[in-house]
């Protein structure tokens, strides 16, 4: 099994959105970022992975297994944006009520990530901020030894320092390559970051699946002057500015040899993703 | 954990000093080879010494917040340019056999360096016995 999560043509039907034959894959090992706008599809895809919600279509295998196996959950280590856990419980509640539902539970790890995220264990968590019940979400879903991590908009309304402590325990999590992490989030510059591949996922629909580095490393966004026309097969997306036009390119300093009047700059995540969202394709 | 002991082995190389590795994400250059670079640069210099054990793939990647494939794709060039070898459970190593590989790095080094010479020559009607002549001399001071 080389593949943590492997989905293909998922499909889901409502009044008004459809989720269209998604699919993609998070190899072993790997952390694969999941990224688009807010209604794009992204926790609709990751409730349907996770079988909270009936797919029309398709195929999900989690682990090697049909997603639709109860075994699977055992592996699984889901954090949602919200903290799920009662506002009168302390994290010694959690851990009660926890070990009682998954067959795994490491009492030991458990304490020791909360000791590490200085969580205290006998305070409620309504006396915790934001930042606090995140970590209490992950510490929860680490201690049940998960070889995934599914994670949709964790790192959402947080500061950017317990963001980096989020990516921090994600990396630490993959030290084994046993391990992978699916990981959405609108917040691109976080995925961008520790991600070896990016999904773009834009009104239902995969727009790419590609690893990072060449986004980064390759695509790139060429700026030209009115008098320059870019030829329909040198560009993947066009804008139109004020004064100028904006093309998304796949090689950036090939489109600077050919076009050398024009500027060509590296493509941050974001720009990417808004290229693909704002603009017409070539 | 996995990650400590890691680290823990490599500290007993390195006295505890983590390797020195400086990112820049606006230099334009890609990250993987910023890093080959630089682990290149010291084993060069001798700051790392042959047989001498690297972070793994994915501690470095930890540390320095980046993803694993990154580093994994320095690593891979590190191991084709010889200078690192990866011994499959154990880790990479500064490969002992590099002299050569290092010499020829150099001596690409000193192209450039000849290069941007025989262009300042060129073009400023300095002539080629000249300059050759400094050559030796500089070459032969040295010894």
């Amino acid at each position: 099994m080389e593949n943590s999560i492997l989905v293909r043509d998922l499909t889901k039907r409502f009044p008004g959105f459809t989720l269209d034959r998604v699919s993609f894959q998070v190899p072993k090992g790997r952390i694969v970022g999941f990224i688009g706008e807010n209604g794009a599809g992204k926790s609709t895809t990751i409730r349907l992975i996770l079988n909270d919600l009936k797919k029309d279509g398709g195929t999900v295998e989690l682990l090697g297994r049909d997603h639709t196996d109860p075994a699977v959950k055992n592996d699984l280590g889901v954090v949602f944006d919200a903290c799920n856990f009662p506002e009168a419980f302390t994290p010694l509640d959690v851990e009660k009520v926890l070990s009682g539902v998954y067959s795994v539970w490491d009492g030991q790890a458990y304490r020791g990530y909360l000791k590490r995220f200085a969580l205290p264990e006998r305070k409620r968590v309504k006396t915790f901020s934001k930042g606090m019940k995140m970590k209490l979400s992950i510490a929860a879903a680490l201690a049940h030894r998960p070889r995934l991590l599914i994670l949709d908009e964790a790192t959402a309304g947080l500061d950017p320092v317990i963001r980096d402590e989020i990516l921090d325990i994600l990396l630490d999590f993959i030290q084994d390559e046993e391990h992978s992490v699916f990981f959405s989030s609108h917040i691109t510059s976080d995925i961008q970051k520790i991600a070896d591949y990016v999904v773009l996922i834009h009104q239902g629909k995969i727009v790419f699946e590609e690893e990072k580095d060449v986004l980064l490393d390759q695509y790139g966004i060429l700026r030209c002057g009115k008098g320059t026309e870019v030829e329909p097969g040198d560009y993947i997306v066009r804008r139109e500015t004020g004064v100028s036009a904006e093309y998304l390119v796949r090689d950036r300093s090939a489109a600077g040899k050919k076009y050398p009047k024009a500027v060509a700059d590296a493509a941050s995540l974001e720009d990417i993703m808004l290229f693909y969202i704002k603009g017409e394709a070539s | 954990m996995y990650l400590t002991n890691q680290y823990a082995r490599y500290g007993q190389y390195k006295g505890g000093d983590p390797i020195d590795i400086l990112i820049s994400n606006s230099s334009g250059k890609p990250i993987y080879e910023q890093i080959c670079q630089q682990i290149k640069t010291q084993i060069m210099d001798g700051t790392l010494t042959a047989g001498e054990a690297l972070p793994s793939m994915r501690a470095l990647a930890k540390e320095l917040h980046l993803s694993v494939i990154t580093v994994q794709r320095a690593y891979e060039d590190l191991t084709r340019d010889g200078f690192i070898e990866t011994v499959s459970g154990k880790g990479s190593f500064v490969a002992a056999q590099n002299q050569e590989f290092i010499r020829e790095e150099r001596l690409r080094e000193a192209e450039g360096l000849l290069q941007r010479a025989a262009e300042l020559g060129r073009s400023h009607g300095i002539p080629l016995e000249k300059l050759t002549g400094i050559l030796t001399l500089f070459y032969e001071e040295g010894d």
